[in-house]
Formats: structure tokens, C-alpha cells, sequence
């Protein structure tokens, strides 16, 4: 049912799935790799590190 | 805290609230025509009548352009967590992680594995079977949203988790305290059934322009029909989850309540403000009027505040500066006790790092007992803790102005349909067809409310968004925040054209 409903998408439907992939592509392999960082996994190696950061920042007013 | 800092929280606060505000043109109409088609798809099953199949089919086409374009924007609110929020998501992270968790493993598969079944198996599955996926899509895209409002109600209402100063994590230690919190319960019961007023209004509305139009004429009243009931019960509904949200507030976040009513000074049977208009030059600590004009219905915000016509409702000025007749401390008592919290954490981490388990102990005893104020060290000056009183205000009545608006415009189109007058009605066709911009107004305005309503909190009472935030350059959030606003602008253009070409086309004979 899945690969005949995909092989047989009408105009609107392969339009949406282009849509989605499109978007997919933007946020996942752009915005995500390119300006989207998790900001304590790049800038520290363990959790222990971070957690100690955090600390830092709360304990610092 | 540094220009440069309040720089970088406001545009911060920015992207994260255009992000969020534009992911929630794409939600209500997944939560809401779901339910609408599920209903129509229930008709045919039961009658075999044709032109029912023919009318969800056309709800379920629209369905299908919104949930294409709308699915996954909500993930960029994640990106913005790991990004700007850094802070804020280490603290959270393990209260975020569950509920989501649930939500990833349990309705996102239900609701997107259904959705197939439900698109591809109209000639291949049983009517029975067909029918099932459609509601099961329905009651999947609502639990999704179940698990997400349970993690935005913990931040309002923290519950059910304890501070680890080792981690600096909020551990949770009672997963049905977080999940089932009344807080969270509620705000899923408000925000779903504002989401279903507004499905019901875009398919009253686009069903008006049929008839506007002379056109599609019975499938049209059938559908008005429908998703007029599905709106009257979904109002009446909303003004019990409202009261109920509201209740919440008012013992949870009375700062929030007096905002949204403007109210400076509390006093016992407080009334409602039904209408009024804002003294804009009117500040926290003078004596002026807070209003221009207003109408009030009286006692009626005691009443429901706290379940006592006669009940005293604390204003800002009371919960800024304390009002010691009424038992309520002033937020200066707080700060001083934020920062012996504060204090606390810092001894132990002291105490650790020089291996002193007594010290450790002492401290931490002392940290559990002041962390329920934690978050109000950080601010200089009292007045800090007042979110901005115009921007709720308005939102909050602007928002119940129109849900009214919206139950008689409900109410008028079932009997006018039922009546078989509908036609006749221009003028209230055209109302229904331009209601359909209002009811996605009023709900982005309901979540003004909610979340500029609890500033300066990320968390309440314990971490003000200020410091919530990533030590990022101002430059780097504003490109994105351009960035987002592009993209955002185009999936919602091309939606909208989308929809607009289908609903020209018209539901396939």
C-alpha cells in the first residue's frame, strides 16, 4: 500500500514531498550543521565539564 | 546585566518567538481538522453516503498541504535550545528529555505511520479500518501535543523535580507529578480546544465562500454544519479550560493574573475587567488611575481567581513591594533570599572541590530550602519581576473578545444551516469567511499571554530568560533570526497558495 500510494502521488502530492525534502535539506544539512551548534558539546568534552561550567554561570551574579 | 547582554536576551527571545509563533500557524489545523475529518469519515462509514466520502477526502487534501508544510518547524525550536539557550536546556534537559521522549517514541510514530494508511488506504483497506487511521492520526497529533505543552507547563509551574547542584540539572523524581502537574493538564485542555475553534472557523469560513461563490452548495452546508457543532461545543469547552488555566495562574503566577487584568493595587472582590483602556502613563509605584476607561464586572475576577466573590486578589504593586496586611512578601525578601540560595550552591561546590561532606550537607540543606527563590538573585532592583503590563493586557481581553465573537458566529451559522437560511445570510457568510485570520489571531495571542505573561522567567522563580541565554555575538542570533524569518515567510506563502489553488478547485466530483 505504501509504494503503490508513493508511486502513484498525484501533482499536489509530489509537490508537497518536494516541499519537505527542500525544507528537510535547509534545516537538517544548513541551518543545523552551519549556524545551529549544541553550544556545550562543542565547546566542552564531558558532561562533567559542563556541568561545571552551568555551575560558574549561576554562581556567578 | 550588560547592554550588550539585554542585547543579546531580546534578540534571542525574538527569534525564539517568531520561530514559535510561525510553527503555530501550521499546529491548530493539524490538532483540529483532524477531528473534523474524523467526524465526516464517521458520517459516511455510518450513512454510505458518497458526498461524505467526497468531504473528508477535501478536508483531508487541505489536512495534508498544512501538516506537508507545518511538520517538523517545531524542530528549530529544538536547534535554538542546544544554540541560543544553552544554559536553559543543561537545566532542563532531563524534564525536556522525558516528556519528548514519549512523544517522539509513541505519537509522532502513531500519528505519522497513520497518516499514510490514511492518504494511500482509501480503495485498499476496509471502511472500518480506513476510519480507525483517521481517528488514530487525530488523537496522535493531539498526544503529540500533550507531551510538548507538559514540558512548556513545567517551566511555568516547575514540579516533580529536584535541583542537583552536582549536575546542575533539574532531576526529575516523580514522572506523574510532571506529567499530570494540573498546570500541564490544563494548558493541554486550553491550547487543543483553541486549536479546534480555529479549524472549525477555517472550514465554516472556506465553506462561506462556497456559498459566497454559489458553489459546491451542499457540500458546503454539510460542512458547516458539522464544524459549526464541532466549534460551539469546542467554545464552550474553551471557557471552562480558560477558567481553569486562569485558576492556575492565579495561585501559581499572580504576577501574570495582574498583568492580564492591569491590575496595580489588590483588594478584596476584585473585579473583572470587561473592557478598559490602559493609563499609558501610569507606573508601578504612583498613585494615577491605571485605566483611561473600563468597564468592570464586579467581584467577578475574586470569584474566579479564587472560588470567593470576596476573595483579595494581589495587584503588581502588592507582590513588587508586599503588602504585609494580606501575608505577601515583598520581592526585595526574595532577591535576599535568591542570594543566600545562590550563596548556598557556591559553598557547596566549595565544599566538594575541599572534600568537606559536613560543609557539603550544610550547604545543601540550605539550598533546598531557599531554591524556590533561586532565580531572584539575579535582578537588581524589585521591579524586574513585572512583565510588560500593554502587551498582556490587550492580548488577554483581545483574545476573550474574540472567543466570544467566535461563539455566536458558531452559533449563528449551525442555525441559519439547520434552518436552511444559510444562503440568504451574505453578511454573516462574509464575517465567517474573514473570522478565519481572527481565530489564528486569537490563539497566537493566547500564547502572548502565557509566555510574555510570565517574564522575566524562563523558569519560574528559578532562572530568569537573561540568564538562560548562550555566550553568543548579537550578529550571529540576528542572522539567523533573518534567516528563519525567510524561510518561515516562504513555507507559509507557499501554503497558503496551496491551500487557495485546492479550495479553488474544489472538492473532486
Amino acid at each position: 500500500m505504501y509504494i503503490d500510494g508513493f508511486k502513484h502521488l498525484s501533482t499536489l502530492g509530489k509537490t508537497l514531498w518536494i516541499i519537505i525534502f527542500i525544507k528537510l535539506f535547509i534545516m537538517f544539512f544548513i541551518l543545523k550543521l552551519f549556524f545551529f551548534p549544541d553550544v556545550l558539546k562543542r565547546d566542552f568534552k564531558t558532561n562533567e565539564e559542563r556541568s561545571d561550567f552551568i555551575i560558574e554561570q549561576l554562581i556567578k551574579n | 546585566m550588560t547592554m550588550l547582554d539585554a542585547a543579546l536576551t531580546d534578540w534571542s527571545r525574538a527569534q525564539f518567538a517568531l520561530t514559535a509563533i510561525y510553527h503555530w500557524f501550521f499546529v491548530p489545523l493539524t490538532l483540529g481538522l483532524s477531528f473534523i475529518m474524523a467526524i465526516t469519515e464517521t458520517i459516511y462509514v455510518k450513512t454510505g453516503n458518497e458526498e461524505w466520502k467526497k468531504l473528508t477526502k477535501f478536508w483531508m487534501t487541505l489536512f495534508g498541504v498544512n501538516f506537508a508544510i507545518g511538520v517538523a518547524t517545531g524542530i528549530i525550536l529544538e536547534f535554538e535550545f542546544g544554540t541560543n539557550w544553552s544554559k536553559y536546556s543543561w537545566i532542563v534537559g532531563d524534564i525536556f528529555g522525558a516528556p519528548l521522549a514519549v512523544e517522539g517514541i509513541f505519537a509522532f510514530f502513531l500519528e505519522s505511520t497513520f497518516i499514510a494508511v490514511m492518504f494511500f488506504g482509501w480503495d485498499k483497506l476496509s471502511k472500518k479500518f480506513h476510519l480507525l487511521s483517521t481517528w488514530l492520526v487525530a488523537f496522535g497529533s493531539n498526544l503529540s501535543a500533550f507531551w510538548i505543552l507538559v514540558a512548556n507547563a513545567w517551566m511555568n509551574y516547575p514540579t516533580g523535580t529536584e535541583f542537583n547542584p552536582d549536575t546542575a540539572r533539574s532531576e526529575m523524581i516523580s514522572f506523574w507529578d510532571v506529567a499530570l502537574s494540573p498546570f500541564a493538564i490544563n494548558k493541554f485542555l486550553h491550547t487543543i480546544s483553541s486549536a479546534y475553534i480555529v479549524s472549525a472557523l477555517f472550514v465554516v469560513g472556506v465553506s462561506s465562500w462556497y456559498m459566497l461563490k454559489n458553489r459546491n452548495v451542499i457540500f458546503a452546508k454539510k460542512s458547516i454544519l458539522v464544524a459549526s457543532v464541532f466549534g460551539v461545543l469546542s467554545s464552550l469547552f474553551i471557557i471552562i479550560t480558560g477558567d481553569g488555566s486562569a485558576y492556575q495562574v492565579a495561585q501559581k503566577q499572580p504576577m501574570k493574573l495582574a498583568a492580564m487584568e492591569g491590575l496595580y493595587e489588590g483588594k478584596e472582590g476584585t473585579g473583572l475587567i470587561a473592557f478598559g483602556i490602559l493609563n499609558p502613563s501610569k507606573k508601578i509605584a504612583d498613585s494615577e488611575d491605571p485605566f483611561l476607561t473600563k468597564i468592570e464586572i464586579p467581584k467577578l475576577l475574586s470569584l474566579l481567581s479564587y472560588r470567593d466573590a470576596n476573595a483579595f486578589v494581589p495587584g503588581i504593586k502588592d507582590l513588587v513591594y508586599g503588602n504585609e496586611k494580606y501575608g505577601i512578601e515583598p520581592a526585595q525578601k526574595k532577591i535576599e533570599r535568591g542570594k543566600i540560595s545562590v550563596q548556598a550552591l557556591n559553598r557547596y561546590k566549595e565544599a566538594k572541590i575541599a572534600g568537606d561532606t559536613l560543609a557539603m550537607n550544610l550547604a545543601l540543606a540550605e539550598l533546598k530550602e531557599t531554591f524556590h527563590d533561586f532565580g531572584y538573585a539575579y535582578f537588581d532592583h524589585v521591579e524586574q519581576i513585572v512583565p510588560n503590563i500593554t502587551l498582556v493586557f490587550y492580548s488577554f481581553h483581545i483574545m476573550v473578545a474574540l472567543g466570544f465573537l467566535f461563539l455566536v458566529i458558531f452559533i449563528l451559522t449551525f442555525w441559519f444551516t439547520y434552518k436552511e437560511k444559510i444562503e440568504s445570510k451574505k453578511w454573516l457568510l462574509r464575517v465567517a469567511l474573514w473570522s478565519i485570520p481572527l481565530g489564528y489571531l486569537a490563539s497566537q495571542l493566547g500564547w502572548v499571554v502565557a509566555e510574555v505573561g510570565r517574564q522575566p522567567w524562563a523558569i519560574q522563580n528559578i532562572l530568569p530568560v537573561f540568564k538562560a541565554t548562550s555566550h553568543l555575538s548579537v550578529g550571529a542570533v540576528q542572522t539567523t533570526f533573518f534567516l528563519f524569518l525567510v524561510l518561515f515567510t516562504i513555507l507559509l506563502t507557499a501554503e497558503i497558495r496551496i491551500l487557495i489553488k485546492q479550495i479553488k478547485n474544489g472538492p473532486k466530483e
